[in-house]
């Protein structure tokens, strides 16, 4: 059997499939990995693949097969399994025609690539981290991975797109030698330049420092201010449940009571705007629709549909949610697809984080939030646990370090009754960054009255 | 069960010529261990809606890795191309790996012995592999149950799923073992939606069918009361939404099977993860407050608390023949009268930690959930046993003066070190003077660790006891999957505190 290039593959195919219609995707992936805890290496990994997804459209029916794919043969058994479950699908109730179009001018670039020594410097770096925090009673944990996927779509109906979407990121947690006071920072990064180990220990360590002075409170509410990493978190939650159907369907927070869904209303203060946007600077994205199945928020009728600029909250109101061109028509609303980014502004935020805790009387300074689920979707009342460093805030000043607590809180609610907020910045969810969801932008949000709802005892 | 072979068009793949040109290639640098791993998962997975397919999708795994200590640092490279050369490169690439870790490794890496196991094949316990039952017969018959439930009175929508696996691993290492081993797993599930238009408050009730390592019989074969389920789902869901929402505060807990197996998993099965008490995954998934100096001390529930860890029960999501290291399937004890007395292990872990916990040998819980992954220390069956001469469910719902009936799960959340956590149900019923008295809603129960385990007064006998489990448990970075099942009785506990979820979502 003989290696062969992406688009050959693609190709080979569409000439071979025996049925209507026919897209074939083909994500050629290289990756790269290093982790570490109790300041040693614990694994690591280079992995590659290519992953080939037939989809066979023939009459009301269609049949999606996907298999880890590099020659003709495989692609051939990949063609003739879609085309036999084709033949015999369910009428599938998204059936719509197929996107047309051409093949773009770099159609025919090969598949872009990393490997281990993305990490060259930094591992370097943190070999001379471990040293240090070793002598200075500091113990680190932490994870790097760099990811770079090269999609091709093509279709009977002429689209042939290609995308590069590196994906990285760094995180670090670090804790005293008792194991009492823990400390993380992390972030997305597109390609490592711009990761420093040396400086995310440097961090990590005057993190630590604020724990010197530990303090205990009970649960309630708190003046909180939710970093950017803890916004991603929650507002990452929020945009996946914004799915038209299922808002149509009665069955979200998006839902209106007695019917229909709750766009054109008022969710949130007036100056929250909630956006994706393939080509928002340090979050590109792929621009066009790749669905390998469907679903109540992707068709794979929609593959190659192209992506744009989406409010979802503008001026505080409901704009838009999360649709296909069959959930589209159902609802009555427009065509707006999910977009693999997220951007959350509040007109008339300043400054930072540390802007926003400078303003603070009394309260509290979260680190980043942990073990997010959902409690209620009616209100999207979400729980999950502070995680990492609750820090005490008086007068402006961090004094010290608090106890973990589990919160329970909707981030629509949040949107509605934060007291104030800094600039956007590029974040990185912590909880959905890593697997699910890497690209975002969020400001620090000040929350006047978080519901911290029980003590955890965990460090 | 019938006994099956392992799939001829697996047996067909090149595995063992690969795995002796990627071993050999390894040995050339002096390497002090190389496992091969090549796999082949197969799933399937299509849902639902009122009747009619949303969509439905096929897809396969295959690919093999290299895995290799040098000089004491762990390379891991993976491939997917079946070739020789790509084999040899494959394998160089995990040396090359190897030597940047080195600069990195500041403890060398050793794994604990364990017997060679030669040419010895596994497969687990099926009649019908669901991925040779046609698409559109299974379509139908999920079609066909959605359909019905929209005419019942009170559903507005009705959805259904069917997850299907078959997982099929070589492993080869230098030491000369190579194993082959088959694993089938089904996951189906079916939800009913419905809302109250005076009040516009929408709820929904899924089925408490758990996913289990059965085949397709598992539909039909009377395991699991589906009819039944399925008749009963439009009146609860009626019944839920007609239901006052609890008033917050401490009672008594029954909970059953259905809803405890989640409480295991979180509050036991992670926290007895060795590499999560050494601080493996203190930058992820967690630690765990037991850690090894609490071995044999920690009271972590009260003297009723008895729990296994093991990969041998038939049907357990776990349940495997080998491990991802080469190790043969075990049984052992995690807590025994209440007392911490186990953890689950890997060979690197146990080569450390292993002789006062398993004479020194690993227990078999190393696992990748996919050839591109490395293995890592994952879950084992971890289940809490029923007591000999313990009472029914019933029995359990007597001796409570004012309480709530917990059936099925929903949410769930544990902290980091798993001492908080709150988790939900699908059925919660008001326990009045030892007997059931209508519906409730809006209830979350939320406890620490061992005050949990520590109030558990009884548990139910043997007829109570029900094996539940999960498709997706998470872990690790990169993060990776795995499949587990928990047994367990019914259950009660003493005095925790109730919280009522539409009051902690008003500010």
């Amino acid at each position: 059997m003989r290696v062969v290039g992406p688009q050959e593959l693609v190709e080979h195919a569409l000439t071979h499939s025996t049925s209507e219609q026919c897209v074939v995707i083909v994500h050629d992936s290289t990756s790269a990995n290093v982790r570490w805890a109790n300041n040693t290496l614990t694994t690591n990994g280079v992995m590659r693949s290519t992953d080939v997804t037939v989809i066979a459209f023939q009459g009301v029916g269609n049949a999606s097969v996907s298999g880890t794919a590099w020659s003709l043969e495989q692609v051939s058994g990949l063609v003739e399994a879609a085309d036999a479950a084709a033949r015999i699908a369910a009428a599938a109730e998204d059936r719509a025609d197929l996107v047309e179009g051409t093949a773009t001018p770099e159609w025919d670039e090969a598949p872009a690539e990393t490997s281990i020594e993305v990490f060259d410097t930094f591992a370097a770096q943190l070999g001379e981290s471990f040293a240090r925090s070793q002598s200075e009673g500091r113990i680190l944990y932490g994870f790097v991975l760099h990811d770079v996927t090269t999609t091709y779509l093509g279709s009977s109906s002429g689209l042939r797109l290609r995308h590069v979407q590196p994906s990285g990121h760094y995180g670090c947690t670090a804790k005293d030698s008792a194991l009492t006071n823990s400390a993380w920072t992390g972030g997305a990064t597109r390609d490592f330049s711009d990761v420093d180990a040396l400086a995310m220990t440097d961090e990590l360590a005057t993190r630590l420092g604020w724990g010197q002075r530990r303090i205990d409170l009970p649960a309630g509410r708190y003046d909180t201010v939710l970093p950017p990493t803890a916004v991603a978190d929650l507002m990452v939650y929020a945009y996946w449940t914004a799915g038209g159907r299922d808002a149509a369907d009665g069955q979200t927070v998006f839902s209106r009571p007695g019917g229909g869904t709750r766009v054109g209303e008022t969710l949130a203060a007036p100056t929250v705007r909630l956006h994706s946007d393939p080509s928002y600077p340090g979050l590109e994205s792929i621009p066009f629709v790749v669905a390998s199945g469907s679903s109540d928020r992707s068709s794979v009728y929609d593959n190659g549909l192209p992506l744009g600029p989406t409010d979802w909250i503008r001026e505080g109101r409901l704009n838009a949610l999360l649709q296909t061109r069959h959930t589209a028509a159902v609802t009555g609303l427009p065509v707006t697809p999910a977009v693999d980014n997220l951007v959350l502004e509040v007109d008339g935020g300043s400054g930072t984080t540390s802007d926003l805790v400078a303003g603070v009387e009394d309260g509290l300074l979260l680190t980043c939030l942990w073990y997010i689920r959902e409690v209620d979707p009616q209100t999207l009342l979400l729980t999950g646990l502070t995680r990492d460093g609750v820090h005490r805030i008086e007068g402006g000043e961090i004094t010290g370090t608090v106890n973990n607590f589990r919160f329970n809180e909707s981030p629509v609610d949040l949107l509605r009754r934060h007291s104030a907020a800094s600039e956007t910045e590029l974040s990185f969810s912590r909880e959905w960054g890593e697997d699910d969801f890497s690209r975002t932008a969020t400001p620090a949000l000040r929350v006047p009255d978080f519901n911290m709802s029980s003590v955890s005892q965990a460090l | 069960m019938r006994d099956h072979s392992i799939d001829p068009t697996f047996l067909a793949l090149p595995y063992e010529r690969l795995g002796r040109v990627a071993l050999e290639r390894a040995r050339d640098f002096g390497v002090s261990h190389a496992d091969f791993r090549f796999e082949r998962n197969r799933h399937q997975y299509f849902s639902v809606r009122d009747g009619v397919l949303d969509g439905s999708q096929d897809w396969e795994d295959l690919g093999f890795a290299v895995r290799v200590v040098l000089d004491g640092a762990w390379g891991f490279a993976s491939g997917v191309a079946l070739t020789d050369s790509d084999a040899v490169t494959v394998a160089e690439t995990a040396v090359t790996v190897a030597r940047v870790a080195a600069q990195m490794t500041t403890r060398p890496v050793e794994l604990a012995p364990e017997p060679v196991h030669t040419d010895v094949s596994w497969v687990s316990s099926y009649e019908v592999n669901p991925l040779e039952v046609p698409l559109a017969d299974k379509v139908a018959l999920f079609g066909r149950w959605t359909h019905e439930l929209l005419a019942a009175e009170g559903v507005e929508h009705a959805t259904a799923h069917l997850y299907q696996v078959q997982e099929n691993k070589y492993y080869a290492d230098l030491e000369g073992s190579s194993i082959t081993q088959q694993r089938i797993r089904l996951e189906p599930a079916v939800e009913v939606h419905g809302a109250d238009p005076s009040t516009g408050r929408f709820e929904s009730m899924r089925t408490i069918a758990p996913p289990v390592a059965r085949g397709w019989e598992y539909l039909s074969d009377g395991t699991f009361d589906f009819d039944g389920e399925r008749a009963q789902l439009p009146e609860l869901l009626r019944e839920k939404l007609a239901a006052p929402s609890v008033e917050a505060g401490t009672y008594d807990l029954v909970i059953h099977p259905s809803n405890l197996w989640l409480t295991i998993h979180e509050s036991i099965g992670h926290a007895t993860e060795l590499d999560r008490a050494l601080g493996y995954e203190a930058n992820y998934a967690g630690t765990s407050f037991a850690t090894v100096d609490h071995l044999g001390t920690l009271q972590y529930g009260s003297p009723v608390m008895h729990v296994t860890g093991d990969r041998t029960v038939e049907h357990g999501l776990s349940t495997v023949g080998y491990d991802d290291e080469g190790v043969e399937a075990q049984s052992w004890d995690i807590i025994r009268d209440g007392v911490l007395v186990g953890y689950q292990l890997d060979r690197p872990m146990a080569h450390t930690y292993g002789a006062e916990l398993n004479g020194g040998r690993s227990n078999g819980c190393a696992y990748a959930d996919s050839p591109g992954h490395i293995p890592i220390q994952r879950m084992a069956n971890v289940s809490l046993q029923p007591d000999p001469d313990g009472p029914d469910t019933e029995g359990l719902i007597s001796r409570v003066e004012r309480g709530i009936y917990i059936v099925g799960d929903k949410s769930w959340s544990i902290d980091m070190q798993r001492y908080n956590f709150q988790f939900t149900g699908q059925r919660f019923y008001r326990i009045e003077d030892g007997r059931l008295s209508g519906m409730l809603r809006d209830v979350a129960y939320q406890a620490t660790t061992t005050d949990f385990w520590r109030s558990m007064e009884a548990v139910g006998g043997p007829s109570t006891y029900e094996l539940g489990g999960v498709f997706t448990c998470g872990k690790a970075q990169p993060g990776q999957v795995a499949p587990v099942s928990h047994g367990c009785p019914s259950a009660l506990f003493r005095d925790i505190r109730i919280l009522d979820t539409a009051q902690e979502g008003t500010a």
